[in-house]
């Protein structure tokens, strides 16, 4: 039997994701960062990121992210609307004086930029975020931060994910909950994806939507079942019927729940952790080696 | 002058509609002529922007007066904007609705509620 002593030559980009909130992301994103030897860690629920309170990271570099929005010079706005029947997301208003534009709407696909035949609008930067990226022991670590009322986390999450490991090296991407647009640009360009799922019938709808969704990105997939009771677990029977790999299950524990209260990261506090993080990332590891098989 | 009111239905015994931006229809109401109009809401259907898309269709309709049971921060910025009036229906018919206008029985709508945004996923 192997021994799980090293992570080294283990290069992929994980993404973590769920159906809903609080199944476990962050846990098994931030535990699997800290049980590889070198790793980086990519907080892409840029809506609540909480990455960064369990690893408490130092020499943090911030850089704000802008996106386009239109603005518009009154003088030479004639009324003709072709940018409010344009706007695909209704991010502009013409009451018959004036222009109205809903900056936190705007996509910032700059279409109505180019078709405005007056050449009224034309584009200005604005900070709709931020990205941190510091350094906690053998993990970097980057967070997205959406500022709130924006519509688009995703010119953040593009912005992160330039930041994952070059060459050689694991990152773990923790993905917004669902599967929403910026669900599918945080796993765009992983290796694999890890689907966290609760023992519930719920949790087996929240399941069922995310694993409809690496499917049609055509991702391979495994599943962890957190908070693992005795009794009958409808998630794993989903898994067990649909053929979907098991990678590691995690306990409903307490000792887990008041670690994971306290901000403290498992695999930093005791070895037992530390193992299972560990045996999951070899576990993931070999099924990434195995569908790198199937693909050659 | 002309009253908008978000619709559930195309006839005057239908309810004042809860949504405004996403009701099905508005009714154009003619004091002068007394003629009754139901325009077609396209942005229901919108991802999102809905408010502001129905905020355009009233403007556009001519209206002076929006009766609406509730109405969103975005909307509203467009309708008021526009000038037009908004007053705060009570949960009754289309009918019922214009007759208390008429009387001058129907509140000022004041609370502009801060939008129910993202319903259709960005």
């Amino acid at each position: 039997m192997q021994a799980f002593t090293a992570t080294e030559g283990i290069n992929m980009k994980i993404a973590v994701l769920s159906g809903k909130g609080g199944t476990g992301k962050t846990l098994v994103s931030v535990n699997m960062a800290a049980a590889a030897e070198q790793a980086v860690y990519i907080d892409c629920d840029v809506e609540e990121p909480n990455g960064h309170l369990f690893f408490k990271p130092e020499a943090i570099a911030q850089e704000n992210i802008s996106i386009k929005i239109p603005i518009v010079d009154p003088a030479r706005c004639n009324g003709c609307r072709k940018c409010v029947d344009f706007c695909k997301f209704n991010a502009l208003a013409h009451t018959g004086q004036k222009l109205i534009i809903f900056s936190e709407v705007c996509h910032s696909c700059g279409g109505c930029a180019l078709l405005c035949p007056e050449k009224a609008l034309t584009e200005k930067d604005k900070v709709v975020g931020e990205i941190r990226r510091g350094v906690s022991q053998n993990v970097r670590v980057v967070s997205g931060i959406l500022n709130p009322g924006e519509a688009s986390g995703i010119p953040i999450i593009k912005k992160e994910l330039s930041y994952a490991a070059e060459g050689d090296g694991l990152t773990v991407i923790d993905c917004p909950p669902g599967s929403a647009c910026i669900a599918m640009e945080s796993i765009r360009e992983a290796d694999y994806c890890i689907l966290v799922a609760e023992p519930t019938l719920f949790g087996v709808h929240n399941l069922g939507m995310v694993h409809e969704l690496v499917r049609l990105f055509g991702k391979p997939y495994g599943v962890v079942l957190n908070k693992c009771l005795e009794e009958e677990n409808p998630s794993e029977k989903y898994c067990v019927d649909q053929g979907i790999p098991i990678l590691g299950k995690i306990p409903f524990d307490k000792e887990i729940g008041r670690l994971n209260a306290d901000a403290l990261i498992l695999a930093r506090e005791k070895e037992v952790y530390r193992d299972m993080f560990f045996s999951l990332l070899h576990r993931t590891s070999k099924e990434v080696g195995h569908e790198a098989a199937i693909d050659s | 002058m002309k009253i908008a009111v978000p619709a559930d239905d195309r006839s005057m015994e239908s309810n004042v509609c809860i949504s405004f931006g996403r009701t099905p229809y508005f009714l154009i109401y003619d004091t002068e002529t007394g003629e009754s109009a139901f325009l077609e809401n396209t942005a229901a259907e919108k991802h999102c922007g809905a408010g502001i898309a129905a905020a355009q269709t009233v403007v556009d309709s001519g209206a002076a007066v929006l009766l609406t049971p509730r109405c969103g921060e975005n909307a509203a910025e467009v309708i008021q904007a526009a000038n037009i009036k908004l007053f705060k229906t009570f949960n009754g018919s289309l009918q019922d609705n214009l007759d208390a206008y008429k009387e001058g029985k129907l509140p000022v709508l004041q609370e502009i509620h801060a939008g129910l945004h993202g319903h259709g996923g960005n």
